[in-house]
């Protein structure tokens, strides 16, 4: 176990790398950057512009400034937000802390609802409710997620209750609620966009759980279970869901890119204070150190949840060892 | 951009049985398929239709600003008594707008205006210089709705025709090239391939989207906005075809091809590659959605299409203020048609994989 994590560990450092070369490669080819405002303004003397030209590594050649970057990344440091003039990692902190909860809790919502529903549609297959539930999952996998946020902050406003406010993280008067209110309040606020990106997840996760257990159903030890005499509910619960279950695992891991995206539109949208947000600014505002630094956070979330994903599948799955998966 | 689906190599979809785009063939693929299938094949017919035809079916210049008529709701048709048929068959109750401070408009019954079919160049328009007739509101602007949907659907249905061309001959290219080749050369591109699907595709697509220079013409933003999703999105194609293209080389028809002293190049292009071309073609049906879904987004958060230019994800950009939202919902329709159209491309797609591999029927 323990060589496995250190080589899965070791294997994302390249990665990473690649990762931030290339966006830094991107970056570079910006027309103009966060400067070329500010060259606009006759306010602001060109000495200053050469002066932070100089402090932000501006003028020097891509390789050199990359490499700058990549030596304060190893000490921590992810530089500094040329708009807001603050650490970048002060900045992406909290923000990767509400994007990790908003799509944490989006995939529990979705697992809640996709599963138990992808049991009894693949049970009673081609009942009324199997076509029903069938053809709302198709609606719901391809609804975008930004038309459906439109739609239910619309909703939101013609209902107009205050469990329902419409977008952003937390009301006007966070500061001065006591604890429990303030937790009370972000869950209010969670409720809206945890329902947009949970429904497109719950869509496809239903219809693999539906997939999977037709297929499962009909194998070899099923009916060796139901030979045996085993009751309908063992047979189901015991013996075909928990087999069912394995790429759910996988999915979560890959679903993650999806999800990240996902809740970066809902945030746009929504006005929710969260990493895609943060990234959608900074990219409006040619802010390169502080889209470098969302986009390696949002790699690092990646990375981690299909690490994750790869752990917990090697413990609900005793088919799958650990030599196996190194070699891929 | 979601995640590979489980390799299984599907050869029997090679045989030429499955091959027909005759006329019969066509006829008979109707009677096959569901009623979900039918109506996404109308939809998307009708779209690309909208597409191909805008001028005609479009009855405004999209980009003409009725001053008075900003955030104008949609207008009811209404069919004319036969003793007006002189005139036209339809015809709309003109708004006037009466509380300028909130926008709202009323009907005035006074008058009419005629709506006429097949005139003045166009499927249905209103006389020049009589009062509009916004068949889907007006936006903020006094901008037709319908009108701007329709030269908006240029940019949608076609950004993911094009966008799927270019990846998908990237990545069967490179896949096949890859797993056919082997050796250091697939080992570069896998490393490469395995880099791209890393990253966080959707943050990566908006750090991409700030290449695009903000003076670029519509057009020329269009196929920036083409390549970049294309960019992004060959890797995943090119691992899975490589991956078949790998099993494929094993595979007894593609031996003794070789064994026949077929050339690599004729292996590759007369026997790997059309091998795995029934994958590669719902493949190509299923990722159309993420073009037109990542057009969409782009647009609406300001980072692709720019104004005056429409396209379905721009038009949606007025509903992020939420008092828009909220008094002028009918905005919100452009939201439709991109709904509609991911619905039919996922449905054919769906119908499409189980038409072509027997093995997944169920």
């Amino acid at each position: 176990m323990a060589r496995f994590l250190i080589r899965r560990i070791l294997n994302m450092i390249p990665l990473l790398i690649g990762i931030t070369f290339l966006s830094f490669l991107v970056m570079s080819m910006v027309p103009g950057n966060f400067l070329s405002n500010l060259k606009m303004n006759p306010a602001i003397s060109p000495q200053l512009i050469k002066e932070m030209e100089a402090q932000f590594g501006l003028n020097q050649p891509l390789l050199v400034r990359y490499w700058k970057w990549l030596w304060a990344v190893l000490h921590l440091n992810l530089g500094t937000s040329l708009a807001f003039n603050v650490s970048v990692t002060s900045l992406i902190g909290s923000r990767a802390v509400n994007t990790i909860i908003l799509s944490a809790a989006s995939m529990l919502f979705a697992w809640a609802i996709a599963i138990p529903i992808g049991i009894v549609v693949a049970v009673n297959q081609n009942s009324i409710w199997d076509r029903i539930l069938s053809f709302v999952a198709f609606f719901g996998m391809s609804v975008p997620n930004f038309f459906l946020a439109f739609l239910v902050m619309y909703f939101a406003m013609k209902v107009n209750s205050p469990y329902l406010p419409v977008g952003g993280t937390y009301s006007v008067d966070y500061a001065q609620l006591d604890w429990m209110s303030q937790i009370g309040d972000r869950i209010n606020h969670l409720i809206l966009p945890v329902f947009v990106l949970g429904i497109a997840g719950m869509a496809s996760l239903m219809r693999l759980m539906r997939s999977q257990i037709l297929e499962i159903k009909n194998s070899d030890f099923v009916r060796t279970a139901r030979a045996k005499g085993l009751s309908e509910r063992v047979v189901i619960y015991k013996h075909v869901l928990r087999n069912a279950l394995n790429p759910f695992v996988t999915m979560a891991g890959y679903g993650l890119a999806d999800l990240l995206g996902g809740a970066a539109l809902v945030e746009a949208v929504m006005n929710l204070q969260g990493l895609g947000l943060l990234l959608l600014n900074a990219v409006r505002s040619l802010d390169i150190y502080l889209v470098m630094g969302s986009v390696l956070m949002g790699a690092v979330l990646l990375l981690l949840g299909n690490l994750l994903a790869d752990i917990a599948l090697v413990m609900v799955d005793p088919r799958v060892d650990f030599s196996s998966m190194d070699s891929q | 951009m979601s995640a590979a689906p489980q390799l299984r190599i599907p050869l029997e979809m090679a045989s030429p049985t499955n091959r027909g785009a005759s006329f019969s063939g066509l006829r008979r693929e109707w009677r096959l398929a569901s009623w979900p299938v039918r109506f996404s094949t109308f939809c998307l017919l009708l779209f690309y239709l909208l597409a191909i035809a805008s001028p005609i079916i479009a009855p405004y210049d999209p980009t003409y600003q009725n001053r008075r008529l900003p955030d104008c709701p949609p207008m009811a048709l209404h069919l004319a008594a036969p003793s007006e048929w002189s005139h036209a068959f339809f015809f709309a109750y003109p708004m006037t707008m009466i509380d300028p401070e909130a926008r709202k408009f009323a009907e005035d019954r006074s008058t009419k205006t005629w709506v006429h079919l097949f005139s003045y160049g166009h499927l249905f328009a209103t006389e020049p210089g009589a009062p509009p007739f916004f068949l889907m509101g007006s936006e903020g602007l006094g901008r037709d709705l319908f009108s701007r949907i329709v030269y908006g659907s240029r940019v949608s249905m076609f950004v993911g025709l094009i966008g799927v061309t270019i990846s998908f001959g990237l990545g069967i290219t490179i896949g096949a090239l890859s797993g056919y080749v082997g050796g250091l050369l697939d080992n570069l591109i896998m490393r490469w391939s395995e880099i791209e699907m890393s990253l966080p595709s959707f943050y990566f697509l908006l750090a991409l989207a700030a290449i695009i220079p903000s003076g670029m013409s519509a057009v020329a933003t269009f196929f920036m906005i083409v390549a970049i999703m294309s960019f992004i999105s060959w890797a995943g194609f090119a691992r899975i075809i490589r991956g078949m293209a790998a099993s494929v080389r094993s595979v007894p028809f593609v031996e003794a091809a070789r064994a026949l002293g077929g050339s690599r190049w004729r292996v590759l292009t007369r026997h790997v590659m059309p091998s795995v071309l029934g994958y590669a073609i719902v493949a190509a049906t299923l990722s159309i959605p993420g073009f037109i879904l990542g057009e969409s987004a782009l647009s609406l958060l300001g980072l692709g299409i720019q104004e005056p230019a429409s396209s379905w994800g721009n038009l949606l950009a007025q509903a992020e203020d939420v008092q828009n939202l909220a008094h002028y919902p009918w905005i919100l329709i452009p939201g439709v048609f991109i709904f509609l159209a991911v619905m039919s491309f996922n449905f054919l797609g769906d119908h499409l994989r189980d038409r072509l591999d027997p093995s997944n029927r169920r």
